[in-house]
């Protein structure tokens, strides 16, 4: 396993660095963001867009680009897509483990390495009391 | 839980309107400065935001002017963005804060570096605003992120922003209710031209989230340059051309940015789960005295909390 790792971490990238322009972050959640990149969004937000988004739905940092999260709104529903992915779009996502950097989302995955989250993160504090 | 609760969430519990303001920046000088912002704005306000940096512009920081707030008497909502800092650092801001009796928390993305006047700074962006909301309900648990336990967790009153007018415009309010999960209880939202889109924003947001405390911003200005400055430089806000046009063409440009100012704050009073209103005063005159008094708004004896 250790000498496929390079290579995997390389085929990874090779696939989705033309597609979705990958950032390698190790912890994929293109399923869940209409295929669209958080990690392209300048601010690197992973839980929706910011308060800047232009009103043509262009970005506040880079006017030239499509906001991800408006992009990823409308793919979600436009790309045929598994429903239960779409039931996802609005799920909290734990903030980016910056180990994973650069390691292959498809071997943290099946290790499930990209489900661990710090443990005040999963405690379950009183943060879900219906409002 | 340590004992200094929340003024604010105490008022959002009665059925009163609830007002607060942008604390101007300080750029220098001493406490004085802040003491005679606070005693203008006693009277008035139930709290004032402790801004972080806005638009990226540096300034004496979140915590010192929300220290300095609480110890003058002017409950601070302490505003954390997260452009500057990682999630170390946004941590120890919350709980140094925190030690001071600071309680309401709001967390927010905050504007890039680029709109500020050193765009050449590095963007941290470790968490975003959901996952920092989630942090603070964490450390309101008696928790550091990392899981790690202390004592006396303060009793913090969370609050969150989101911008009711920006694309994309039909998952503004579903996402309300993600931040609401993570543990948001006050939403104030930000400065909104586009009265269809607040209206459409309140009542989807309010059929989910009854009892969820809604504070649109209001700002006040002199007329219709600053409204052109920001429909062209600020991002997220977009002024219909008729609304600047009709401030640009009247006899009184000054006094027609009042009344609009006035009529977006009685239109906002009037939607589904708003509270009260948040204000950003650009004019530093009697303006914003004016709108509280034409709202209907008497002030309270100073020293009264
Ligand atoms: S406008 Fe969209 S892509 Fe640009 S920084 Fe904000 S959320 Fe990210």
């Amino acid at each position: 396993m250790p000498k496929l790792l390079p290579i995997i971490e390389f085929l990874e990238h090779g696939v989705k660095k033309p597609i979705w322009d990958c950032k390698m972050c190790g912890q994929c959640v293109l399923h869940s963001t209409g295929m669209t990149c958080p990690m392209t969004c300048p601010k690197t937000l992973r839980n929706g867009p910011c308060g800047g988004v232009r009103e043509d739905g262009h970005c506040e940092v880079k006017p030239e680009m499509p906001c991800i999260w408006v992009k990823a709104y409308e793919r979600k529903d436009s790309l045929p897509l598994p429903q239960s992915w779409r039931n996802h779009y609005n799920d909290l996502r734990p903030p980016v483990d910056n180990q994973l950097k650069g390691t292959s989302s498809w071997l943290n995955l099946i290790t499930k390495r990209d489900q661990q989250t710090p443990a005040g993160w999963s405690a379950e504090n009183a943060t879900h009391e219906s409002q | 839980m340590s004992d200094f609760p929340s003024h604010l969430a105490e008022r959002f519990s009665t059925s009163e309107r609830v007002f607060t303001v942008e604390f101007p920046s300080i750029d220098g000088g001493n406490l004085a400065a802040v003491k005679s912002r606070v005693d203008d704005l006693l009277p008035w306000f139930d709290a004032a935001n402790a801004t972080d940096s806005p638009a990226a512009h540096a300034h004496a920081s979140n915590v010192a002017i929300a220290i300095a707030l609480q110890n003058f008497g002017l409950e601070p909502i302490l505003q954390v963005v997260c452009r500057d800092k990682n999630r170390i650092a946004i941590q120890s801001d919350i709980m140094g804060a925190a030690l001071h009796g600071v309680r309401n928390i709001e967390l927010l993305t905050g504007d890039d570096v680029t709109a500020g006047d050193e765009p050449e700074a590095r963007r941290v962006f470790d968490v975003d605003s959901a996952q920092a909301i989630k942090i603070a309900a964490t450390l309101r648990g008696g928790r550091y992120l990392s899981g790690r336990k202390f004592s006396d967790a303060p009793d913090l009153f969370i609050g969150a922003v989101e911008n009711a007018a920006a694309p994309p415009l039909e998952y503004r309010a579903e996402r309300v209710t993600k931040k609401v999960n993570a543990g948001a209880k006050f939403f104030q939202l930000q400065i909104c031209f586009h009265g269809d889109r607040l209206e459409n924003f309140a009542q989807t947001v309010n059929a989910s989230h009854p009892t969820l405390p809604l504070l649109p911003t209001i700002v006040l200005v002199k007329g219709a340059k600053p409204l052109k400055f920001m429909h062209e430089k600020v991002a997220g806000i977009d002024i219909p051309t008729e609304v600047i046009a009709r401030v640009e063409q009247a006899s009184d440009p000054k006094e027609a940015a009042y009344q609009l100012a006035r009529a977006q704050a009685e239109h906002a009073l009037s939607l589904p789960g708003v509270r009260g209103l948040h204000f950003t005063d650009f004019c530093h005159d009697d303006s914003l005295v004016r709108l509280m008094r034409d709202l209907g708004v008497t002030p309270r004896p100073t020293g009264s909390h």
